[in-house]
């Protein structure tokens, strides 16, 4: 957090140096706007979250995406993060969420990969107005295998760092 | 208006997911109440300086920098700079397609541009350090960017197989 708020300080004088007062008032009211915009989000992506982790039968989460859950388990992250509604704010509290009720690495990677690659609220609000319809659907088409690829990676390495976790 | 969509979605799964709670009882649904909106709480000073932030950096870095090196001859080497420089890149989803479109169109190769969408969509430094580690466990995050580091050369890989879109 310290690291960051000095990246942001030295980049704001920066800034003020270059486009003076006008220019960080600019920005300023843009990325304020902005924040208004996804502060309800953060709010449901946490609520989200919580509900996720009250409601879910924790036996059946570490069976159908723990350790030994197979690719049936990558598969059921890769597609559970491709459905997922809503932003960051939405999708790492509800992949947190995962991992306290029994899902392992590779399922959450999946998961996580899959929502950053294919998740449709992304590509549909940014990718496809700035990138254009063929490239996106291309570049979701070559992305299709890799979240199944990056958790069974993320299993295969997490076994062997941290083989007392592995049951 | 696709905004509003995923409003929608995602609200109607809060409230979807919320009624289950309830219908386990009113204990559950308090206390998964009570735990969400702490977590919103505590999330809520780390995302305003992350995203007030990060409009200011992405000012100073320059664009062209970033798109420079993409050209559809620079062959891995493109594919290894666009994959740096898709880590590298900083602010939102706006800045992150737009320098894979101004690359495009300045002549950038197909799949340079790949890499560099996936590369930043995966581990993007700024978006792992103000999005990801405030939300989940930092060892998570960062095991998690070291897996995804082959995948931008994957899709670079696929990509110069199948040829253009």
């Amino acid at each position: 957090m310290i690291v960051i708020a000095v990246l942001v300080a030295v980049s704001v004088t920066l800034v003020y140096r270059r486009d003076g007062i006008d220019g960080v008032l600019e920005i300023l009211t843009h990325d304020l706007a902005l924040f208004g915009g996804i502060l309800p989000r953060v709010l449901a992506g946490c609520l989200l979250g919580a509900f996720i982790a009250e409601i879910l039968p924790h036996e059946k989460v570490s069976r159908s995406l723990g350790p030994n859950s197979g690719l049936k388990g990558l598969l059921i992250g890769t597609a559970f993060g491709a459905i997922l509604p809503g932003g960051p704010f939405t999708a790492y509290p509800v992949a947190s969420a995962l991992l306290t009720v029994g899902a392992d690495f590779g399922a959450t990677i999946a998961m996580v990969v899959s929502w950053t690659l294919i998740g449709y609220g992304r590509a549909v609000a940014w990718e496809l107005p700035i990138l254009g319809t063929d490239f996106t659907l291309w570049r979701m088409a070559i992305s299709l295998p890799l979240p199944v690829l990056a958790g069974a990676l993320g299993r295969f390495v997490y076994v062997r760092m941290y083989p007392k976790a592995a049951p | 208006m696709s905004a509003l969509i995923i409003d929608i979605t995602l609200w109607g799964s809060v409230v979807v997911l919320g009624f289950i709670a309830f219908q386990r009882g009113r204990v559950v649904l308090k206390s998964s109440l009570r735990e969400g909106s702490m977590d919103f709480i505590n999330i809520v000073p780390r995302i305003a300086l992350g995203v007030i932030g990060s409009g200011y950096i992405a000012a100073v870095i320059p664009a062209e920098i970033i798109t420079g090196w993409l050209g559809p001859d620079s062959g891995w080497l493109g594919v290894l700079t666009a994959v740096i420089a898709g880590a590298a890149t900083p602010g939102g989803p706006v800045v992150g397609f737009s320098i894979g479109a101004v690359a495009l169109k300045a002549g950038g190769g197909t799949p340079q541009v790949v890499a560099y969408v996936i590369a930043w969509a995966l581990f993007a430094f700024q978006r792992l350090i103000l999005w990801e580690i405030p939300f989940m466990p930092a060892r998570f995050v960062w095991f998690r960017a070291a897996v995804s580091v082959p995948f931008p050369f994957v899709a670079a890989a696929i990509a110069m197989v199948i040829g253009k879109p």
